[in-house]
């Protein structure tokens, strides 16, 4: 019997890894759905961007209160990850503080730990009194209602819980070891926990490693519950941030790409004597009406936001009261990826057709139509992520397949087209500026 | 006025067996609108003073296709860029300004993955350019003191990342440069791009222009400066819509080196 806490711990752990491996595949199946791109120029400035804009949170300090406060969480999380593997070895092999040989490095580490905890402790709570009692403008839009209110709450709870847990278990542990407990090792410094010492007046020994096990076993077990909690919050910012800011777009925001499917239709238009290829398809569809139709870079995007509103408290369509909220369509994009991803569950591998897509089911036209493509949201965004390129991409879908252009739009292509600018003037009088006085 | 402009189109250069040393990109803005046709006449003048060799396409000129794209007809903007390649290429451009941020854009980053590779500069980078070598010289005297503000075109700044060379020639003018709440990278849109100038806009509470004029106003200019046609539009239409036009204007970046000039 004297390994039964061990298997118990060895089998927690599996059953939280294994169900995170699990969320982790659909997600990549998921992405997957997208259309492949290949991303494979300038590595070196994607590796950059990775370690400067999620490693570095350079794009984070722009709004310096959160973006300071945001890194007191991130780095607490990183630092403390170290102590999980404490845990996680104590917990396989019955060992208690397994780390505790080495000395003045311990006692530094747990000191370390302990001060960012408390600093993540106040973070959480100063980022609380920001969503639900000063209720700053960006996480009070209606894209906000409901459960990503609910969502961004119970990660700042979850995060509490785990801080004060991990405090608890040091306060206790300190404690127990004063009073010289069996097992309890004089190890660790406890700058913070020391303070709640006093809470511990008079209780004994084993009502003390009661509690000392039961905030370690929370404590980890929270943590096992957390990385799971991930697959279904908006959460997955803290894995996926790397990836997307490699993946992300680099070269100039005006730069928009050249779809090579009009390209090749235009070279065969523009050349009397050019034949399609023998091997060429029917041109695929143009633009994009649902995930789909999406790159996978784009799809990571969705899974990659974090809900932060950044993007949508620059857009100056937003701000001046027009339905279009870039932070929206990265919801939406995800939303029903989500739902593309329960339908293929629930059918065997297969996607049944729901009669439904990304267009008009999630994202309207009239958001759509609302866009300047001014870039704000994308240079606002922490992580890399490029709403406006899925913008884009839906408006090629309404124009090109469904000729479903604004009226007055179609009169300026019509010009366009008729004579060469995009208002009604003819191209011969091109150069009359110049004689006009 | 007009007849002392001296314009030479590449038809006629080329046939004179000559080659500019930059293509003036001229843009339908440019070309066709009332106001923004002052901006082009007035950026001709400083070249001519200044003795740049350049030209225009003139009647061969052709919308980029910049709108067409930004609204999602990916085809007509090739269509467009295509047919501008080949004049452009069969002329052996090798360098094109533009006092266009849309045309500057979309000729700079879109059109080298369709054939058309050139250097591609916007005008403030030009004028900047000029300045630096000496061949045009500034006396700040009509604008000494003054203050100016300067909108971020978003194709200029944020898509492409020029900050400063309109900035740079403002403070040479000698007149103290104002920045609104949103500047730089951070700039407000005007309300103009992704074919926006072409449409009416979405409902909501307020138009974007309006906004950004707000943002201006709230710096106390004398001048509003802009250096994109459609931001000029944009802004006019945002000061008169606060019945500011007689204390406030909106000029091109090339309309106020030129009147500093006297040209």
């Amino acid at each position: 019997m004297e390994y039964i806490t061990n298997i118990a711990f060895a089998l927690i752990l599996l059953v939280g890894i294994v169900f995170f491996a699990r969320n982790v595949k659909k997600l990549i199946r998921n992405i997957k759905l997208g259309k492949e791109v290949v991303v494979n120029d300038n590595k070196p400035q994607r590796w950059k961007n990775m370690f400067r804009i999620a490693l570095g949170q350079t794009k984070m300090v722009v709004r310096p209160i959160p973006g300071i406060l945001h890194i007191l969480v991130y780095v607490g999380f990183i630092v403390i990850n170290l102590e999980v593997l404490e845990i996680i070895l104590d917990g396989l092999l019955g060992t208690h503080r397994l780390f505790a040989g080495l000395g003045v490095v311990y006692n530094v580490l747990i000191a370390s730990f302990e001060i960012l905890a408390f600093l993540v402790i106040v973070a959480v709570i100063i980022f609380w009194i920001r969503r639900n009692i000063i209720k700053i403008k960006r996480f009070m839009s209606p894209e906000m209602k409901g459960w990503p209110k609910n969502d961004g709450n119970m990660i700042l709870y979850i995060e509490l819980v785990l801080m004060c847990l991990f405090l608890t278990m040091n306060a206790s542990d300190f404690q127990l070891q004063q009073m010289g407990a069996a097992h309890y090792v004089q190890a660790g410094s406890f700058p913070i926990s020391q303070f709640l010492i006093p809470l511990f007046d008079g209780m004994s020994v084993p009502t003390l490693i009661i509690i000392e096990r039961s905030a370690w076993w929370m404590h980890i077990v929270g943590i096992l519950f957390f990385l799971n909690y991930l697959y279904y919050s908006k959460h997955l910012h803290i894995l996926l941030a790397f990836p997307n800011t490699y993946f992300g777009k680099i070269g100039p925001k005006g730069k928009f790409n050249n779809l090579d499917a009009v390209t090749q239709e235009v070279k065969l238009m523009m050349d009397p004597y050019a034949a399609p290829a023998e091997d060429a398809g029917e041109p695929g569809k143009f633009g994009a009406s649902d995930v789909a139709d999406l790159s996978r870079v784009q799809l990571l995007n969705a899974y990659t936001c974090t809900e932060c509103g950044r993007c949508t408290s620059e857009c100056p369509a937003n701000i001046t009261g027009k339905k279009l909220s870039p932070r929206k369509i990265m919801m939406d994009t995800r939303d029903r990826l989500e739902e593309v991803g329960k339908n293929i569950d629930a059918n065997k591998g297969n996607f049944v057709d729901d009669g439904k897509q990304l267009l008009d089911d999630y994202i309207t036209r009239e958001e759509l139509w609302a866009c300047t493509s001014c870039n704000a949201c994308t240079e606002a965004c922490p992580v890399s992520i490029d709403p406006l390129s899925i913008i884009m991409d839906m408006r090629q879908y309404l124009v090109m397949e469904q000729s479903a252009a604004p009226s007055d739009l179609n009169n300026m292509m019509g010009n366009i087209e008729n004579n060469g600018a995009p208002w009604p003037f003819n191209q011969m009088d091109r150069l009359n500026w110049k004689d006009e006085a | 006025m007009g007849s002392e402009l001296k314009v030479p189109t590449m038809a006629a250069l080329f046939a004179a067996g000559k080659q500019p040393e930059v293509l003036f990109w001229v843009g339908c803005a440019g070309s066709f609108d009332d106001r923004a046709k002052k901006i082009t006449k007035a950026f001709v003048k400083i070249l001519n003073k200044a003795n740049v060799s350049f030209a225009v396409l003139g009647t061969e000129e052709s919308c980029t296709g910049d709108p067409a794209k930004r609204a999602g007809n990916e085809f007509l903007f090739q269509m467009q860029a295509v047919t501008n390649i080949e004049v452009m290429n069969a002329y052996g451009i090798t360098k094109v300004v533009t006092a266009c941020p849309h045309c500057f854009n979309t000729l700079k980053n879109e059109y080298p993955g369709l054939g058309g590779n050139y250097e591609v500069v916007h005008h403030t980078e030009f004028l900047k350019k000029l300045l630096d070598d000496g061949r045009i010289t500034l006396e700040g005297g009509t604008f000494k003191g003054k203050r100016i503000t300067f909108h971020d075109p978003c194709y200029l700044g944020r898509a492409n990342g020029v900050y400063e060379a309109p900035r740079d020639l403002i403070k040479k003018l000698d007149a103290e440069l104002v920045e609104m709440k949103n500047c730089k990278s951070r700039g407000l849109c005007c309300g103009a791009g992704g074919a926006q100038m072409f449409k009416e806009p979405e409902k909501g509470d307020k138009d974007i222009n309006i906004e950004r004029t707000e943002q201006a106003l709230d710096t106390q200019p004398e001048i509003i400066a802009a250096a994109c046609p459609f931001c000029n539009t944009m802004m006019t239409d945002g000061v008169k819509n606060k019945e500011k036009e007689k204390d406030i204007k909106v000029m091109d970046i090339a309309e106020l080196i030129a009147t500093a000039e006297d040209l």
